[in-house]
């Protein structure tokens, strides 16, 4: 890749990064929990960014970031309160700039007139409230380095020369900011003719000498066809730290500089020597240690060198690089990988997830002695490859971070909206999830936040009136629990109405209208497909993705969700999910002599039926009576159609499992082998999408087994055998 | 002898542009992410010159020039400061922290390169 293009792309890498920083800065001020190194970082990330966007002349961006930086730079001053307002303007200034960057990097445009609106807001920030300077040069001490290498393409039209009459003084604060005379009398010859005189006169005695101070002063007369400015240019870093007088000299008839001075002659020509050797190849003295010393030596006799000490140095500097690859090592704490690489060593650890048990199977066979030194190696093959496979998962492993950070923006735009007043509190960013699941988490939280702000909250007046902060919170909180991430949105709203929810479901034929349902099934009603509360739809979260979708891909990635909610209290989406999706712990078993897995997760209990317990429900549906609560019975070999019967509960096992709504289903399975971790390997990608199958592994003897997608399983079951409310209670 | 520089910046973009300006100029290069990390980088290493960012975390460009000037030995290293065209206040406060002069970002290789030439020795 073109090396630019390659940089871009760090650029708008660290771009995300700067602006994920600078959000979690402004929320932290708007909390007041910022310190200044807050403060800091906010600046730095909007300044980081502008000086990236003028490298790569992204005019727009630049010119916003500019005025967004020089509010923030008042801030930081101390000179601009941090207010609630003031960090609402600088809230949605950031999600502004966040659009430009991204404008800027997919070749996008923006709304201007916002972008327009908001650079005026952070104009009216400014506390002297006049017409900031923009980029004022005229009144600088210093100028910029312009081109002062510009040998002949800046020549003056006119093709006379000047001559200037130098006269260069430094004091000892030029030396001691590592600047150096001699560099200065080097890029003065590179622009024409010069003839130099040093003045000694001030030289005191070698043992009156102070190393750092600065003795020596010349008279230099330049020929050139530069301008003054140009001249005065080489100068630029050392105007403070020296006495100057440059003359033009009209006509070249200037008085003869002194040429009596040889040692510094030979000086001068070593000096230009150096000047059209690269920087690879450079043979000027070495050392700019005690510079003025050597300039002073190198004038005083003629075979000083101070580059005598050249090979112990450079010995000196070999040794030292080693160290500073050590030292580099040392500070980089993390590495860039392409991702395809971890997921090629996350598949092939697979591989030897199943390998490993192949072997251990085919060891069993051999009929080993469990003492055996096969055996015993091979169980510390397994531990290690346990090992090594929770070690490569934690490669990919990521903080919910970078999902939740996306949220306050969302909440921002709602907010403005809805007219609802809304705070946001994030809790265990740092939770940890496999990078599969954490990218397929945003369009979820998105749709449960946006619904939690749509439906959930009141409006100020309606809070105000029910005796609640006008400010309604939501709240989003992530926690591993049992080898799953658990994920919490819950607000503080007026909770679901369940009356309106149980009338629109029949109003749309959902469910019957004479039905009998618990508050928590009502509540679960809205997960429904088809289920809207179309009355209120809105742009907001009437897209057309109910929260059947949200349910939907939520599943999709092996999760649960439940909703539980308090008239008035408001509402909490719990969220489950498996913390990768790369491995999942299952109960084989084996059904019409097929071996399938059931995800453990999944799995309440096991259990042998009794004669007793086993009902008829007319057709072949049948329920079982578990602790006196009838649960419908499917018959796993029935439903996958590996046979055409019914399997006699009596020889067979069933597994109780709950469904993501919460309820209880029994699945009849012939018999149950063990429970084992599985590598789970894509059916859609290998063979195509199969009703109630989630995916497929590969079984220790080399057999593919299915993984069954119970909740899939059970809702087709449903389907077929329509009484649904047969787990009402006996 | 190949001059070596190190570059002090927090900013990845930026580290990356100055590597790729002044390695393709025959320098080599050495980085560091912010003045802390130049002061550690530099308890191995002597480079020519340091260019070192001004907003950076933990330890900023002035404190970092502060802290390299009043090292015995590595106070002779020419420090360029890369500023912003506006700050002024800043370059002045560079300088009198012991800059040797200063890089106007957003920088333009070739003035970069010159800048570099001009203060090595």
């Amino acid at each position: 890749m073109d090396p630019m293009a390659a940089i871009r792309q760090t650029f708008f890498q660290e771009c995300e990064e700067q602006l994920a920083e600078l959000e979690a800065g402004l929320l932290a001020m708007e909390n007041g929990e910022a310190d200044s190194e807050t403060v800091n970082a906010v600046f730095r990330a909007v300044h980081s960014v502008k000086g990236g966007a003028g490298a790569f002349s992204l005019e727009d961006l630049v010119g916003f970031a500019h005025v967004f930086e020089t509010a923030l730079d008042h801030v930081r001053a101390g000179k601009l309160e941090p207010s609630p307002e003031v960090l609402k303007v600088l809230l949605r200034a950031a999600d502004v700039l966040a659009d430009l960057v991204r404008a800027a990097r997919d070749g996008g445009s923006i709304d201007e007139s916002r972008a327009q609106k908001l650079a005026d807001e952070l104009r009216a920030l400014n506390p002297s409230a006049e017409a900031e300077p923009e980029d004022d040069l005229s009144g600088l001490e210093f100028q910029p380095v312009h081109a002062a290498f510009d040998f002949d393409e800046d020549a003056p039209a006119s093709p006379s020369e000047n001559v200037f009459i130098i006269k260069f003084k430094p004091k000892p604060s030029l030396y001691a900011k590592a600047n150096e005379a001699m560099l200065i009398l080097r890029e003065l010859g590179s622009l024409g003719t010069v003839e130099t005189s040093c003045d000694i006169s001030e030289l005191p005695l070698l043992s009156e000498l102070d190393p750092e101070g600065a003795y020596l002063s010349w008279t230099i007369k330049l020929t050139t066809p530069k301008s003054e400015d140009t001249v005065r240019e080489v100068f630029d870093f050392v105007t403070w730290d020296c006495d100057l007088d440059i003359v033009n000299e009209a006509a070249p008839q200037g008085e003869p500089a002194s040429t009596a001075d040889n040692e510094v002659a030979a000086l001068l020509a070593r000096v230009l020597n150096g000047l059209d050797a690269s920087p690879a190849g450079d043979e000027a003295p070495e050392s700019p240690v005690a510079a003025p010393v050597a300039v002073l030596a190198s004038a005083l006799t003629d075979d000083a060198e101070p580059a005598a000490a050249k090979p112990a140095a450079a010995a000196k500097h070999a040794a030292e690089a080693k160290h500073a690859t050590e030292a580099e090592t040392k500070a980089v704490a993390t590495i860039r990988v392409d991702l395809d690489r971890v997921d090629r060593l996350i598949d092939l650890v697979g591989e030897l997830v199943i390998n490993q048990a192949m072997l251990a199977q085919r060891v069993t066979e051999a009929g080993l002695a469990r003492a055996s030194n096969v055996v015993i190696g091979l169980d510390e093959l397994e531990q290690l490859t346990r090992e090594i496979q929770d070690s490569v998962m934690a490669i990919r492993a990521q903080p919910v971070k970078s999902v939740f950070q996306r949220m306050p923006r969302l909440v921002r735009e709602l907010a403005v909206m809805t007219g609802k007043a809304v705070r946001l509190v994030t809790d265990g960013e740092g939770t940890e999830v496999d990078k599969t699941v954490i990218e397929r988490l945003t369009d979820p939280l998105t749709h449960m936040i946006r619904n939690a702000i749509d439906h959930g909250l009141e409006k100020p007046e309606a809070r105000i009136v029910a005796g609640k902060p006008e400010e309604g919170t939501v709240r989003l909180s992530a926690l591993h629990r049992s080898g799953r991430i658990v994920i919490e949105i819950s607000d503080d709203g007026a909770g679901i109405n369940r009356p309106r929810v149980k009338q629109i479901a029949i109003d749309k034929g959902l469910i019957p209208a004479d039905v009998q349902l618990s508050d928590e099934e009502i509540d679960n009603l809205i997960f429904l497909p088809g289920f809207s509360t179309a009355s209120e739809i809105s742009d907001i979260s009437g897209r057309g993705v109910g929260m059947d979708v949200v349910k939907r891909s939520i599943q999709a990635l092996g999760g649960r969700i439940s909703i539980s909610s308090r008239p008035g209290r408001g509402s909490t989406f719990t969220m489950s999910l498996p913390l990768t999706l790369a491995v999942l712990d299952g109960m084989v078993v084996t059904v019409a002599d097929q071996t399938l897995i059931v995800p453990l997760t999944a799995i309440v209990e096991t259990l042998q039926p009794k004669a007793g317990e086993i009902h008829g429900m007319g057709g072949s549906a049948r329920v079982i009576s578990i602790r006196n609560k009838f649960t419908p019975l499917i018959d796993i070999g029935r439903e996958l159609s590996y046979r055409a019967n019914v399997a006699d509960p009596m020889s067979s096992v069933v597994i109780l499992v709950e469904t993501e709504g919460g309820g209880r289903s029994a699945l009849l399975v012939d018999a149950i082998q063990g429970q084992r971790q599985v590598v789970i390997k894509s059916l859609e990608a290998n063979y195509r999408h199969v009703p109630g199958i989630a995916a497929a592994t590969i079984l220790g003897d080399g057999r593919v087994a299915l993984i069954l997608d119970v909740d899939a399983v059970i809702a087709n079951a449903q389907a077929k055998d329509l009484p649904v409310e047969a787990s009402e209670a006996a | 002898m190949t001059k070596t520089i190190l570059t002090v910046d927090d900013s990845r973009t930026m580290r990356d542009m100055l590597l790729l300006t002044l390695s393709d100029a025959g320098y080599r290069v050495i980085q560091a992410e912010d003045g802390m990390h130049g002061l550690e980088v530099l308890a191995g290493e002597k480079p020519d010159v340091i260019v070192t960012d001004i907003n950076m975390p933990r330890l900023d460009g002035f404190g970092f020039i502060e802290k390299v000037r009043h090292d015995a030995e590595h106070r002779a290293i020419p420090i360029l400061v890369l500023t912003t065209e506006s700050d002024a206040e800043k370059k002045d406060r560079a300088r009198r922290a012991g800059a040797t002069g200063w890089i106007v970002k957003p920088f333009d290789p070739t003035k970069l390169v010159a800048a570099v030439r001009r203060v090595a020795a």
